[in-house]
């Protein structure tokens, strides 16, 4: 980089200025529409200067949502409460079951493994709304229609594959001596996997935890088919702001703000985390 | 202390027969050398031995007693590997007690344990680091002391020399064969050094393809290798090998080199008349009076330190090149024309076709 003139440096800085402002500023704009009143966010043309005003979250906390045409319930706390504890329910069953049979794909080849193993990441591929409608009867009968056991089961599609496919690969950068050298030290297989692997793809499991814990908490149509209203998450949630009496743009900028900040502290967190972990040269002795 | 037996043993990696039915015995407290190539199976036996992989036919038997249903946990070897294979996320002190605490030692025991095992490999002063933060010295001892902290009887140690730096492996092998013998144990040493391989090794076991090609004490494998392959992998410079029609003569046998005759032992004689390579080791050349029997005229090339050696190269009349080994600083002739003499006795021959040693009646009754 040491040759780059002052028109390249100059040039590459507005590109990517650009590319910053593109990603971040509808995030921006709804951070300020969340501290809005309708009216102002409204106006003809917009303006970066305003009265902020903390209403929106106040109605949200409160769950009284205060509109021309009176005064409304809105279960918005709950429904946020219902996000984190699906996606966490939903990410802590998948790593329960996910790593341990990562750990088998990556360290026994058995007839049939990889068929299995693909069969499971095939679920991602499938369009959600094409199983939907059969799991949607099944629920019924099953009596797990609108429960929480319904969801994170359901959940199961999107976050099992991710964690199974992005952690097995971590098992498998590991050296296979070095798991031999801890069975020969006298340490049965158990304790290898508990000593050894668990903690050498840790990284790789916080990795994949997060980004399963993302899908899930972002996920809409499988909530807003299979649940109803009680058992919603924010997602779906955002939809009581489309009211008769207007779409009630503050209360959904404010309400994405608060649904975004969870998943943002963990990744925040988590990063820091993460690139620890990966630099500690992981495998190699 | 502990005897290991393989009968018959084969390990197949899909299509590939990695051991190919091999049977071995290593005594009580002997130190057997495995050497060959890389791709021979070495690494693949030991682990066979140590448990980690399971054999797809034949019987493997530590100190008598059959391992096909002992986990490679309960087997009591110990075990070094060529990449060190070290916790990276434990301390030095923590990947040398492993094999303790698998044993429910007390906290002092495993102490004392680890401390008088990194004292002896000198790295007492490390135990604290991680592996990231050793030399490959130290990750070498580290490994080499996790081997050989729960005292086991029998010791698998693959290649551990191997990622070492050339001073240290030279200090290693010095060093080892005592360390070794101290301890009594059984010990099986993977190697692709040929010079580990003698230092180390009561016995050696030259593999190729999985199958053992020749087995011995260091001095048979060296003075007596079976093939054409194995005299190559041993000695450094290595063997001069010469194409050769020996021919029967009155008294029995020879060859020509610069149109003089050199004698071979007349045990041989089956030999005349087929083309043959017949193998000289450097050092069994001495340089000579240009009157003295059997002299053999050269021209010096050029003139090589090697280690405590001095390496010359000759050509014969036939322009073919002799590599000419001595102690270094004794006299030579260091430049233009000058004698050689060999006794045909230290010579080898081969069979050009299939490059198996010809025996003589000599070796028929040593082997008897």
């Amino acid at each position: 980089m040491e040759h780059t003139s002052t028109l390249e440096r100059v040039l590459r800085g507005i590109a990517l200025s650009l590319i910053v402002l593109f990603f971040m500023f509808p995030l921006f704009w709804i951070f300020l529409m969340s501290f809005q009143t309708n009216e102002t966010i409204l106006r003809i043309p917009p303006s970066l200067f305003f009265e902020p005003t903390l209403g929106n979250y106040k109605a949200l906390i409160t769950g009284k949502l205060d509109t021309a045409a009176g005064s409304l319930d809105i279960a918005f706390m709950k429904n946020l409460w219902n996000s984190v504890l699906l996606s966490t329910s939903a990410v802590v069953l998948s790593l329960i079951l996910g790593v341990p049979a990562a750990y088998a794909f990556a360290r026994h080849k058995f007839r049939g493994s990889e068929d299995i193993a693909f069969t499971l990441l095939s679920f991602r591929f499938a369009p959600p709304l094409l199983v939907l409608l059969p799991l949607t009867i099944y629920f019924q009968q099953l009596g797990l229609a609108d429960t929480y056991v319904g969801l994170i089961w359901v959940y199961q599609l999107i976050c099992l594959p991710l964690i199974l496919w992005i952690v097995r690969g971590y098992f498998e950068d590991i050296s296979a001596d070095v798991e031999y050298a801890y069975r020969i030290a006298g340490h049965g297989w158990f304790a290898t996997f508990r000593k050894i692997a668990l903690p050498l793809a840790g990284p790789g499991i916080a990795a994949a935890g997060l980004l399963a814990f993302i899908f899930a908490w972002n996920n809409f149509v499988f909530a807003l088919v299979l649940a109803s209203a009680d058992k919603q998450p924010v997602t779906v949630a955002a939809l009581a702001f489309v009211t008769a009496s207007g779409i009630q743009y503050g209360q959904i900028a404010a309400g994405i703000v608060l649904s975004i900040t969870p998943t943002l502290a963990i990744a925040l967190y988590a990063q820091r985390y993460l690139v620890e972990g990966l630099s500690l040269g992981a495998v190699k002795g | 202390m502990s005897t290991l037996e393989l009968d018959d043993v084969v390990k197949k990696f899909g299509p590939d027969t990695v051991i190919d039915h091999l049977s071995l015995k290593v005594a009580d407290g002997e130190k057997l050398v495995l050497f060959g190539p890389s791709g021979a199976g070495k690494s693949v036996l030991l682990r066979l031995v140590a448990g980690v992989i399971r054999p797809d036919g034949g019987t493997v038997r530590i100190g008598g007693a059959d391992m096909a249903e002992i986990e490679a946990e309960d087997r009591g070897v110990g075990m070094a590997f060529q990449n060190f294979a070290l916790f990276p996320h434990m301390d030095a002190f923590d990947n040398i007690a492993s094999p303790l605490v698998a044993h429910r030692t007390t906290r002092e025991k495993i102490r004392t344990g680890v401390e008088d095992v990194a004292r002896l490999l000198k790295i007492d002063h490390v135990l604290s680091h991680k592996p990231r933060a050793l030399s490959n010295g130290q990750k070498q001892r580290t490994a080499l002391a996790r081997a050989l902290v729960g005292q086991p009887p029998l010791l698998l140690l693959d290649d551990p020399l191997r990622n070492v730096d050339a001073k240290l492996r030279f200090e290693m092998r010095i060093e080892l064969p005592r360390l070794l013998a101290d301890r009594g144990a059984t010990v099986v040493y993977v190697t692709q050094d040929y010079k580990e391989a003698m230092a180390i090794g009561d016995r050696i076991a030259v593999m190729r393809d999985g199958r053992i090609a020749q087995l011995g004490t260091p001095e048979e494998i060296y003075g007596a290798p079976e093939t054409l392959a194995i005299a190559r992998l041993f000695g450094d410079p290595t063997i001069n090998l010469l194409d050769v029609v020996p021919e029967a003569d009155g008294e029995g046998l020879h060859v020509t080199i610069s149109d003089r005759p050199v004698r071979l032992p007349a045990a041989l004689r089956a030999a005349a008349g087929k083309p043959c390579v017949l193998g000289i080791r450097p050092e069994s050349f001495h340089f000579v009076e240009a009157s003295a029997p059997g002299a053999i005229p050269v021209e010096i090339e050029a003139e090589t330190p090697l280690n405590e050696k001095t390496v010359t190269l000759a050509v014969t009349r036939r322009d073919r090149e002799l590599l000419i080994s001595r102690p270094a600083g004794t006299p030579a002739p260091a430049s233009g024309s000058a004698h050689i003499a060999v006794d045909g006795a230290a010579t080898l021959l081969f069979d050009k076709g299939d490059g198996r040693r010809i025996r003589g009646a000599d070796d028929e009754r040593r082997a008897a």
